[in-house]
């Protein structure tokens, strides 16, 4: 098990826990944190999971493939530290990450 | 007594209103009844990585069995409605009981259409199938070994998904389409086209402008062993050891129109996801809703509505009122390809390509009155949401403009 500080744009932190091996994605949605939509429900295909990875976890993860480079650049209010949730898989070197979700996933 | 929502229906757009609710504070009771065994859980995956066996069951689900009952969601899957009492606000279940509710949100999406022709009427073959539900793949993928003939009729994307999956795994496909072209009904004939060249590529047997005339069953009418059909006029009879139909969906509306609620090509809601009873609403495939994109009204079978749909229904819930002013938008993945399509292409009087469609890489633009109404993006994800812009703002483009690559999407937006 590994913690997940999620931070809503209005400041409202939700602090969940993860087992490993599943997407911060999923982490969310099981603990019904808004903010998260995730349309396509884990595929890459929607860039409605979108959120900004703290900096000091940054290093810590793969960086992003082909599909989720090309749907962060269809996501709302990108910044250099967006990733898509859906492709973070929880290690236990993670636990404790941070992660800024927009204003909205759905519009400017 | 405590406030009490009762949702019918635990697919997408229920299970999500559920969730939505709690989002939102809401403090009264609620319970998500579902007539299958499962929570809800993703359908788009049926078709594609459950059906390769790439995908488990749990993985499926959108949210674990723990989370209904750490959020206080009276999830109750195996529980069939049968009939909705308005007078006295209560639900009657498939076991006799009687469930009272304060507010009623029906998200009883829809059903596979089935296919009528001379033959069948009265058998029920164990090597017939349609695709809905996780019952339905698991009833199909014993069937689903190398060298086994597929029969698909229909070349929507549950059809064109599946022979996909099947070609891969090794099966002979034959499809049937009914229209001249592939997902003729959401598409252009560019992209139709294109869809055709993929299929065929890997293997998959296309027949268009196809019309299914019988089934010949076996002397126990438990097989189907061959499909007659009339092909440019030409009679064919196939032989196939499991057939698949996937001709569209019959939106579940039937506990609504018993209520003496009003159905029109699905059960028909304001913008705030109402019917005309107030304590009643729906949400979903299963309903007929204004829509600011097209101007008119409009039933949706996707998920975005359906989470959309579901958000409109937890404000109306909530005391607020939050129309959608969402732009329909789907996705399929046929072979690993993305096809990301937004907007509704019917009455456009051009189409605009952009990138190489040798390339597997491209975008079609539908044009009307110089505006993008809608836009398929092929291998292009980046593309996808410039597209999306496009036919939101509903400005005027430039077509030598919008189909010239060099030409920045965005700058077209402006």
């Amino acid at each position: 098990m590994a913690k997940i500080k999620f931070i809503e744009a209005n400041g409202k932190q939700h602090e969940v826990e993860a087992e490993e091996g599943q997407s911060v994605m999923q982490a969310a949605t099981n603990n019904l944190v808004p903010g998260i939509v995730a349309e396509c429900g884990g595929f890459a295909s929607c860039a409605t999971c979108h959120g900004y990875v703290d900096e000091a976890w940054l290093t810590k993860l793969p960086p992003p493939d082909a599909a989720e480079e090309g749907m962060i650049a269809c996501a709302f209010h990108v910044q250099p530290n967006s990733r898509l949730t859906c492709q973070l898989k929880m290690t236990p070197a993670l636990d404790g990450l941070v992660v800024r979700l927009p204003v909205s996933q759905t519009e400017e | 007594m405590e406030e009490r929502i009762v949702i019918v229906g635990a697919g997408q757009a229920g299970g999500e209103l559920a969730a939505g609710l709690r989002k939102q504070g809401y403090k009264g009771r609620v319970l998500l009844l579902g007539d299958e065994a499962h929570p809800p859980y993703q359908r788009p995956p049926l078709s594609k990585g459950f059906l390769q066996g790439k995908v488990a069951l749990t993985d499926l689900y959108l949210k674990p069995l723990a989370s209904y009952e750490r959020f206080d969601i009276e999830l109750k899957p195996g529980t069939r409605v049968e009939a909705i009492d308005r007078a006295t606000k209560e639900v009657s279940l498939g076991d006799g009981s009687r469930l009272a509710y304060d507010k009623l949100v029906l998200a009883t999406g829809g059903r596979a259409r089935p296919l009528s022709v001379p033959g069948l009427a009265g058998a029920r073959p164990e090597n017939l199938f349609s695709l809905r539900s996780i019952a339905d793949v698991e009833a199909m993928r014993g069937r689903f070994i190398p060298g086994n003939r597929l029969v698909i009729i229909g070349g929507g994307y549950v059809g064109l998904e599946v022979a996909a999956v099947a070609v891969q795994l090794g099966l002979r496909v034959t499809l049937l389409e009914a229209a001249p072209r592939l997902l003729c009904r959401v598409t252009g004939p560019e992209v139709s086209a294109f869809i055709e060249k993929l299929h065929r590529e890997r293997g998959v047997e296309l027949r268009l402008s196809c019309e299914v005339r019988s089934m010949e069953l076996d002397e126990a009418r438990r097989q189907v062993r061959e499909v007659g059909f009339a092909c440019q006029g030409v009679q064919e009879r196939l032989e196939a050891d499991l057939v698949l139909v996937g001709i569209g969906l019959i939106p579940n509306t039937e506990l609504a129109s018993a209520a003496g609620l009003a159905v029109d090509n699905g059960i028909v809601v304001d913008e705030y996801a109402c019917t005309a009873d107030p304590d009643i609403l729906a949400i979903g495939d299963c309903a007929n809703q204004p829509s600011a994109y097209t101007g008119g009204r409009i039933r949706l079978e996707s998920v975005p509505n359906a989470i959309e749909h579901a958000r409109v229904a937890a404000a109306t819930l909530m005391g607020k009122r939050e129309p959608s002013a969402a732009i329909p938008w789907f996705w399929s993945d046929q072979y690993g390809l993305k096809l990301q399509m937004v907007g509704l292409s019917t009455g456009h009087e051009q189409c605009v390509t952009r990138g190489s469609v040798e390339g597997k890489e491209f975008s079609a633009f539908y044009l009307k009155d110089r505006r993008v109404i809608a836009a398929d993006v092929i291998g292009r994800p980046a593309e996808f949401m410039a597209a999306k812009r496009l036919v939101s703002s509903r400005v005027q483009v430039d077509a030598a403009r919008l189909g010239d690559a060099a030409v920045p999407l965005a700058s077209l937006a402006a």
